[in-house]
């Protein structure tokens, strides 16, 4: 698939001669693609004279960077303390289970990406999920099945 | 005046759906031609989780709150109440929330739940920026004065004094400082910041203005983490407000002082919060630590001195100026002043935050505020303190006054004011474990006792959980962990292996029994556990029958529930449903 770069492009202009600029560049990168594709790894070291090593010494610390691209919609299930207490891992397993992926993965179909993250800060509706960017607090497995569903269905009609 | 409805839009708050109840409100206001006579204020999170929080104040009047308020409530509340006068009894927050709010003694949270946090004049109203007028006509080394005088420690974990690093910074000789507030809260359990940011942004913006003058900053940086978006949006409001009002940019109050604020979002590494990874995350790097000295007073970030504090440390500053180090002083015990905030989760009734003074016992924050165990059947086992850096407690120590000494006596850190209550259901092996493998993920790999020390502990604790423990891994685990304690780079492998000492320490019997009986005593670690009903014990309630996902259990009708072993998939589900425990 062919990366349109001109979009990166823009991007990069608007962080000319600034500093520590790195995080946010790539961090709005993300935003527009998804992930950070290779294509743009390339360009940013081009023009703003960065090494890639550095740029991918960046994308892979941080959990925040993907460098595929991500489902349609992206599950995050906390497995922070609390909701490892009330059953945090039983939920991800559940969701791992019925999507047939593992975290970190996306579904073949492009719809779902799985994530586990640590603590939300919204531990007193633990256990939390987290789809794109709503919270969903005290889950348990028949909200799972039912929050799956909707998103599901939701695809269908747009 | 008009009255108000308040509506509590935290991000809790929000995903329990207040927006949709806001809007129905201003619907039926509509209605019935009451919107001239009521104001709907979306206020912050108060911290109690009750779904949709709905207060409303009207003048003359005892203010009334009702809880767990759905979009089908509302006509009820505004035709009967608002109209009629008469209050909806079934609605109101009941005895639970009075208890949750009857011991604490808010100063920092005093505005959250409150105000308006994207409106700049509802915190002027409660004298906002009052203190920062004040402190800009003092000198910068009597405003030092005043807080080291007030006793006022880091909020962020350490404890360190405040006013003492506010010092070393304004002496560090230098053309350009940088004030920077740590708000990467990634103790996973601890949701403070959050709230704060949330709910009263500006307290936060006040404090730093006060402290850049102080120190002699131009520039200040607040870190905020990337998993709280709710958080970074409503502080971008309240910076811009306060560049149009002037509390920030050129010659604030008039006076010879510039400064301003940058927003950096994390990336998502708990390591950063850390203070010099933090500073080389701003910098655009990779967020490792670097050996200190030199401290970031002298050098931090872009190399220039730089001063690091926490939210809460910050939002209290105004208080103090406001009303003088003495009667911050005042409140507290021992060498820590003031009030300190916990958010407790877990399996107590009430979850939330809750500001206590210095010196509250444990126990009064678990049975007080927090109301006990949600299920009375099951007893408390443990409190866990202080995240991946803490310890977990027993029920013999709940009698420990919170203060920064106290709580490092048992072994346990104070830090950023996570409380996460365990009942007998949490096993304590696997929480070390759970701990453990959280370090793991996230130790930067610089230093090589974080790095690999961890790991082979982890793996040992792995053995243990799965029931290959053997007598000898018990030492292992506490020479380990004495060496990683003395080598490590930083904070993170510093205290990373506090949680197993601790279990080790208070929960002896538990390795004991995985170790040498092969059995896991709360039925959490799966290898261990049978998976059978123990038919003394079950009450045949029908619960697990009703939760399991694969349809493994049969019940029939005055029978005990059978396990069929062959669909069983060892979800766990009905052990975690089970208010007896029957399932071993
Ligand atoms: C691994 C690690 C993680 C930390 N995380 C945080 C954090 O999330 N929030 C915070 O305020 N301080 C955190 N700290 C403490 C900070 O390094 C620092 O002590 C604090 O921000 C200083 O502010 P204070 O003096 O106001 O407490 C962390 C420390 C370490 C070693
Ligand atoms: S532990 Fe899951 S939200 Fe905090």
């Amino acid at each position: 698939m062919k990366i349109d770069v001109s979009h990166a492009k823009k991007i990069i202009q608007r962080y000319r001669k600034k500093k520590g600029i790195l995080i946010p560049l790539l961090q709005d990168i993300q935003a527009i693609y998804g992930y950070v594709p290779e294509e743009t790894v390339g360009l940013i070291s081009k023009e703003l004279s960065i090494y890639p090593v550095d740029i991918y010494g960046v994308t892979t610390f941080y959990t925040q960077f993907h460098l595929m691209p991500q489902g349609k919609h992206t599950i995050k299930v906390c497995q922070g303390t609390a909701c490892h207490v009330m059953g945090g891992k039983g939920i991800l397993n559940c969701i791992s289970d019925k999507l047939g992926i593992k975290d970190g993965e996306t579904t073949e179909d492009g719809r779902f990406s799985l994530e586990r993250v640590a603590c939300l800060g919204c531990c007193g509706m633990a256990p939390v999920v987290v789809v794109d960017e709503d919270f969903h607090g005290n889950c348990n497995f028949q909200k799972i099945d039912y929050l799956l569903n909707q998103y599901k269905s939701k695809k269908e009609e747009s | 005046m008009k009255a108000r409805i308040l509506i509590c839009m935290g991000t809790s708050g929000i995903s329990a759906g207040a927006e949709e109840v806001a809007k129905c409100f201003k619907k039926e206001l509509n209605k019935y031609n009451l919107q001239s006579k009521y104001e709907i204020i979306r206020v912050g999170d108060r911290g109690l989780f009750r779904d949709v929080l709905v207060d409303i104040i009207e003048p003359n009047e005892e203010r009334i709150t009702y809880e767990r308020v759905k979009v089908i409530d509302v006509p009820k509340i505004v035709k009967n109440h608002l109209k009629n006068g008469e209050y909806i009894k079934g609605l109101q927050a009941g005895k639970d929330y009075k208890q949750f709010f009857a011991r604490q003694m808010r100063i920092v949270l005093s505005n959250c739940g409150e105000i308006d946090p994207e409106n700049i004049e509802e915190y002027i109203e409660k004298d906002g920026y009052e203190a920062a007028k004040k402190a800009l006509k003092m000198k910068p080394e009597e405003i030092i004065e005043e807080i080291k005088k007030s006793g006022l420690r880091g909020r962020g974990g350490a404890g360190f004094p405040t006013g003492l690093k506010w010092e070393f910074c304004r002496k560090a000789k230098s053309d350009t400082k940088y004030i920077i507030c740590n708000a990467d809260e990634g103790d996973p359990g601890a949701f403070m910041d959050r709230s704060i940011l949330e709910g009263d942004p500006h307290s936060v913006v006040e404090g730093m203005i006060i402290g850049a003058y102080a120190i002699g900053a131009n520039e200040g940086y607040i870190y905020c983490r990337a998993e709280y978006p709710l958080a970074v949006k409503r502080l971008d409001k309240a910076i811009g407000q306060a560049r149009e009002k002037k509390f920030l940019g050129k010659n604030i109050f008039g006076s010879r002082f510039s400064f301003d604020l940058v927003i950096k979002e994390g990336a998502g590494a708990f390591v950063c919060g850390e203070e010099t990874a933090l500073i080389a995350s701003i910098e655009g790097k990779r967020g490792t630590p670097n050996p200190r000295p030199p401290y970031p007073a002298q050098k931090g970030l872009w190399g220039k001195p730089s001063n690091i504090n926490n939210v809460e440390t910050l939002a209290n500053i105004r208080h103090i100026i406001d009303k003088g180090a003495d009667w911050f002083s005042s409140i507290g015990y021992n060498k820590s002043k003031g009030t300190k905030v916990f958010a407790i989760a877990g399996k107590v009734k009430n979850t939330g935050l809750v500001e206590v003074p210095m010196g509250t016992t444990i126990r009064e924050i678990v049975y007080g505020s927090g109301g006990g165990m949600v299920n009375k059947k099951i007893p408390f086992k443990a409190v866990q303190l202080g995240g991946p850096s803490g310890g977990c407690l027993p029920e013999s120590l709940f009698d420990t006054p919170i203060d920064y000494e106290s709580i490092n006596e048992t072994g346990a850190i104070m830090g950023s004011g996570g409380m996460v209550i365990m009942d007998q259901r949490t096993c304590m092996v696997d929480i070390a474990r759970f701990f453990l493998s959280f370090t793991v993920a996230e130790s930067c790999g610089k230093c090589i006792p974080c790095r690999i020390g961890l790991k082979r502990m982890l793996e040992v604790l792995e053995q243990i959980s799965e029931g290959n423990g053997k007598e000898e891994h018990l030492k292992f685990l506490k020479d380990m962990s004495q060496t990683i304690i003395d080598t490590a780079l930083c904070g993170l492998g510093n205290t990373a292996p506090n949680p197993v000492l601790t279990t080790i320490r208070y929960f002896k019997d538990e390795y004991q029994a995985h170790i040498k009986d092969r059995s896991c005593p709360s039925h959490v670690c799966t290898n261990l556990v049978r998976f059978e009903i123990n038919e003394d014990k079950c009450i045949k309630c029908g619960q697990c029958f009703t939760v399991c996902p694969t349809g493994a259990i049969d019940l029939k009708k005055r029978e005990y529930p059978i396990l069929n072993k062959e669909k069983c998939i060892k979800c766990k589900a009905c052990i975690d449903v089970c208010p007896v425990m029957a399932i071993e």
